[in-house]
């Protein structure tokens, strides 16, 4: 439709000064009709996107009888209640599952970090034998289904009575089995000149000191975008503490949360809404301060 | 950089006394050494993390094992009895409506609106976070407690339509009708993370394939088909493949919407919820391994179906 007004626009004869100017006036015309329709698209998509976010923040201060009868967003009879009545809800105050899952978390993002940038940098710079062997093994891995190892994993942490512990959700993470980090790393690696290591390498140094003194402060960007992934989806991770965290007191947030489905009976909205807000401002808070190397990351890894 | 660069090439060009020769043997070893331990952790988590649990749910998966005695070994009877399991029949065709419904509609609005953000345009940042934002929050366990409530028979889409004149009483995800859809619904909603590959992959293409299409008089939709779909479809390609691994493994939002059950009437009972049922529940874990297996194989073959298909539709431009 508007591809069509554009070309009509441009199309009709001009009477103007000069046939090249008027034509691109007339194209500019065409032009702003069609940004301006854009911008209504996007504004009307951006609207229904982010409404039920808005929603939920507001209804987190309204009392639960309110939520229920109130679709808009005016902000008037706000109350905290929520928040202080969600926070001690269920058997321990809500704060000791955001420190659970800020343990996890710190343990997932160290581990990822530390496993996944070494295993780069040896499938970006070094020779080894049957590296292509590795590296296709690797990315195999990245689309593997965890669920074909789970329960196996299982049965060995049960056997290890590591159940209840932290040490299932953690320990993988310093075995780089987040595989789609050291992808992500190997391409960033990759767009790092050689000449930087082999100067390094005439000047004496090993690999330990290329990788630890010349590669990892040029890893900025990659190390943040993984940083900031891991944060998010260790954050957000529901399966995994299912099913290795079964008493309340080891619960992570998400666990936490769904709790609240069983413990009020599913009743008590206003808490459940409020501590979902408390749940999302860390994920709210990285995408905020991460965008920049979110979108890069996801980039270099998409891209090519 | 460039002294530096010409060092290293002389270094490699000319090694040609039996001094470098064995100076160069003696660093690949070197390398051959360091390259094994810097994969160390790496490796260890390969066998012990990866390989070694795949191999033994293989063979858990020819077992009945219930945790508490050693596996017995039964043969193929936990297959044979996926084939005449009428519930896992019912978690494959909810699990495959799910994935070949909501990741083309998601892909498609991913590349749409991709396509409205032009470089350089007003708002461009605000927009791309608006969308970007709800892919991470998506997979949490907040927002499927929010599904819940505005898709409830008093949530807030109810009172929304209500508004307009549509009195719904529906409980959407209480029906059995409606209840997968409120799921494929929370997955086009986070079509951000695919539009941000797709922005990426449009900024690529060179904007004077677009001029010189131009001047050739070719028309919005033509250059769309002729210029952006051919230099994206690697793109395209990429997100096809890891959105469907990924749509088969959702897990999350089935779960905290039906609360634990796939309900109503196992409607959003998800392959991957029910083999969490099977395992974790009632602890029938040869019958899960069996099941991993086969989402191992179905995700295995749609991969290798895409890759194949791909030579035909995927343009590569080297």
């Amino acid at each position: 439709m508007t591809d069509l007004e554009t070309r009509v626009l441009t199309e009709t004869p001009t009477t103007g000064p000069s046939p090249q100017e008027a034509g691109e006036v007339q194209h500019s015309t065409g032009d702003r009709v069609r940004s301006v329709i854009k911008h209504l698209l996007l504004i009307v998509a951006s609207v229904v996107m982010i409404y039920p976010l808005l929603w939920l923040l507001v209804s987190s201060f309204r009392p639960t009888d309110v939520i229920f009868r109130t679709p808009g967003l005016w902000l008037k009879d706000l109350t905290s209640i929520n928040y202080t009545q969600g926070w001690g809800a269920l058997q321990d105050p809500f704060g000791h599952y955001l420190l659970n899952s800020a343990i996890v978390v710190v343990g997932a993002v160290l581990g990822n970090l530390l496993s996944c940038s070494l295993a780069a940098y040896a499938f970006a710079r070094l020779k080894f034998r049957l590296k292509t062997l590795w590296f296709s093994i690797m990315l195999v891995t990245i689309m593997l289904p965890i669920h074909v190892v789970v329960v196996p994993q299982y049965i060995l942490f049960n056997k290890l009575g590591w159940i209840n512990t932290f040490i299932p959700l953690i320990l993988p993470k310093f075995l780089a089995t987040d595989a789609f980090f050291v992808f992500l790393m190997v391409q960033f690696i990759r767009g790092i000149p050689r000449e930087l290591d082999e100067a390094a390498r005439i000047d004496g140094c090993g690999h330990w000191h290329i990788f630890s003194r010349v590669m990892l402060p040029l890893m900025g960007p990659a190390i943040a975008t993984t940083a900031i992934f891991t944060f998010i989806w260790t954050w957000s991770d529901f399966f995994i503490s299912l099913i290795y965290l079964t008493t309340p007191n080891t619960y992570t947030v998400p666990l936490a949360l769904r709790s609240f489905l069983d413990s009020t009976e599913g009743s008590n909205w206003g808490a459940m809404f409020a501590m979902s807000i408390i749940s999302l401002v860390p994920i709210f808070l990285a995408f905020l301060f991460g965008q920049r190397f979110l979108v890069k990351g996801i980039a270099t890894t998409g891209g090519k | 950089m460039s002294a530096i660069s010409e060092l290293s090439h002389i270094k490699v060009d000319k090694a040609k006394t039996p001094e470098e020769r064995r100076a160069r043997a003696k660093e690949a070893g070197r390398d051959n050494k360091a390259g094994y331990l810097f994969l160390l952790p790496w490796m260890v988590g390969l066998v012990v993390i990866t390989i070694g649990p795949m191999i033994a749910s293989l063979y858990l998966s020819f077992t009945d094992y219930s945790l508490i005695q050693a596996p017995e070994w039964i043969g193929l009877e936990n297959y044979a009895r996926m084939i005449s399991d009428e519930r896992l029949h019912n978690a494959l065709r909810v699990t495959f409506t799910y994935v070949f419904v909501s990741v083309p509609l998601q892909l498609i609005l991913a590349l749409a609106v991709a396509m409205l953000l032009d470089k350089g345009m007003r708002g461009l940042a605000l927009y791309r976070s608006i969308f970007y934002l709800p892919s991470m929050l998506g997979g949490s366990v907040a927002i499927a407690l929010l599904w819940r409530q505005l898709f409830g028979s008093d949530g807030m889409v109810n009172q929304v339509l209500q508004l307009v004149g549509i009195n719904s009483t529906t409980g959407w995800i209480a029906d059995p009708k409606y209840a997968l859809g409120t799921l494929i619904l929370l997955h086009i909603w986070t079509f951000g993370s695919p539009m941000v590959i797709f922005l990426a992959g449009l900024r690529q293409i060179p904007g004077m394939y677009y001029e010189a299409a131009s001047i050739d008089g070719a028309s919005r939709w033509q250059k769309f088909v002729k210029i952006t779909l051919p230099l994206l479809s690697p793109i395209v390609f990429f997100n096809l493949v890891l959105q469907i691994i990924g749509a088969f493994q959702s897990f999350t939002q089935a779960f905290v919407v039906s609360n634990g059950t796939g309900g109503p009437s196992d409607s959003t009972m998800q392959y991957t919820l029910y083999l969490y049922q099977k395992g974790f529940g009632q602890f029938q874990m040869g019958y899960a391994a069996a099941m991993a297996w086969l989402l191992v194989i179905i995700v295995g073959v749609l991969t290798a179906i895409n890759f194949f298909a791909s030579k035909y539709w995927v343009f590569y431009d080297d």
